[in-house]
């Protein structure tokens, strides 16, 4: 069985719930409707092979809806192919069926994905935090959430306060000049004479 | 008449040779050159910081530099602080090596406290110095913000040389200290 196949048997068993199907350097991606994702990875692992789950990641769209989108990665190692889902989830609902019954590795993904993001997953096993600690109340890797971080105490257990970023001494500035004008050591160190031959860009 | 005065010559050495070795006398030939004299904080900070116990914070790439700063190419136990003690009631100095998240913060926090004074704290490169280049949500800026750090060695990680080098400066700050009235400090300071 070839990709295509896979994908053609895929659509005609779910023609209502595959919305889109799209091609990118030999990547098929198929953007596919929640409340049948379930039943997709289900038919996807048991009738076409796909038998490992590569990775499960998700997508801040802020300011779009629906803002949040999951991806997983699947993988055929019998066939020797690659397979990615996408879905939307709304900021409203935040929900997403787990699939972590379908392929166990899904557990921990899921649990990331919870963590940063702050997408719930319906009926998963364990659904704690796995890096941040319990008790932090904000979700780090959506994009209203600065990335010097805010004030947080929990006593006993752990605290955090911002990391001041501007000015700091791995911090670019956005700037269109040179490797030399945006590298901050440079910036410190005053007016450094630059010759022409080390300049990375021009 | 000579020989007579030759021979009660060698009676007196003999008796005199005796003398140091069978009676007990003020004077004791066997201790001479093994008694000093000297300030008590000399000889404990001398003995202290000779006898450094490092507790290893080993938290990330740093404590790879600190393996090799105590095995044989680096050698730390020419400087007396070899007995790497994984429980932090035998330890004197603590060795920050690595990244502090917050999520790790207290737990470091919580092991120095178990620590007996008198105790020193080496914040080993530049995460445990200042958070390093992780200037994010996640890592706190230097374990400074929540211990007391005698000496900071710079670095990315820093050469087991650093180290050393860091080991030295603490030894010389100790030598420094009086060492009675700064045994206890942080407890008095608490009550």
């Amino acid at each position: 069985m070839t990709c295509e196949d896979a994908v053609k048997k895929l659509r005609e068993a779910f023609p209502d719930s595959i919305h889109e199907e799209t091609q990118f350097r030999g990547e098929t991606t198929l953007r596919i409707a929640k409340s049948s994702l379930r039943d997709i990875c289900l038919h996807a692992r048991d009738r076409m092979g796909f038998d490992y789950l590569v990775d499960i990641s998700s997508v801040d769209h802020f300011g779009q809806e629906p803002r949040y989108e999951m991806v997983y990665e699947l993988y055929s190692l019998r066939n020797e192919f690659h397979l990615r889902l996408k879905t939307e989830v709304s900021e409203d609902d935040n929900t997403a069926p787990t699939v972590s019954d379908i392929w166990p590795t899904a557990d921990w993904h899921e649990r990331e994905v919870y963590d940063l993001m702050g997408i719930r997953f319906i009926d998963h096993p364990d659904l704690r935090r796995i890096l941040m600690w319990e008790g932090y109340p904000y979700h780090p890797l959506r994009k209203d959430f600065p990335l010097e971080g805010k004030t947080t105490d929990l006593p006993g257990v752990a605290f955090s306060e911002p990391a001041p970023l501007a000015g700091g001494p791995f911090v670019t500035i956005p700037t269109d000049g040179t490797t030399q004008v945006r590298e901050p050591r440079a910036r410190h160190a005053g007016e450094i004479p630059s010759p022409e031959k080390f300049l990375a860009e021009p | 008449m000579r020989k007579f005065r030759l021979a009660a010559r060698k009676q007196e050495n003999r008796v005199s040779r005796m003398s140091t070795t069978l009676s007990p006398v003020a004077y004791d030939g066997k201790i001479e050159g093994n008694v000093i004299f000297t300030q008590l904080d000399a000889a404990i900070n001398w003995m202290r910081s000779h006898s450094l116990w490092p507790m290893p914070m080993g938290l990330a790439c740093c404590a790879i530099e600190l393996m090799a700063a105590s095995s044989s190419r680096f050698d730390i136990s020419r400087f007396g602080a070899e007995v790497m003690r994984f429980s932090p009631r035998q330890a004197d100095v603590m060795i920050v090596a690595g990244t502090v998240t917050y999520k790790m913060a207290l737990a470091v926090k919580r092991i120095w406290d178990q620590m007996p004074e008198p105790k020193w704290c080496i914040a080993m490169g530049a995460c445990a110095s200042s958070g390093g280049m992780y200037r994010s949500y996640a890592v706190l800026q230097g374990i400074d913000h929540l211990i007391p750090v005698d000496v900071y060695v710079s670095g990315c990680p820093p050469r087991p040389e650093a180290l050393l080098d860091g080991l030295m400066k603490l030894q010389a700050k100790i030598m420094k200290e009086h060492s009675v009235t700064e045994q206890k400090k942080e407890l008095l300071e608490n009550l």
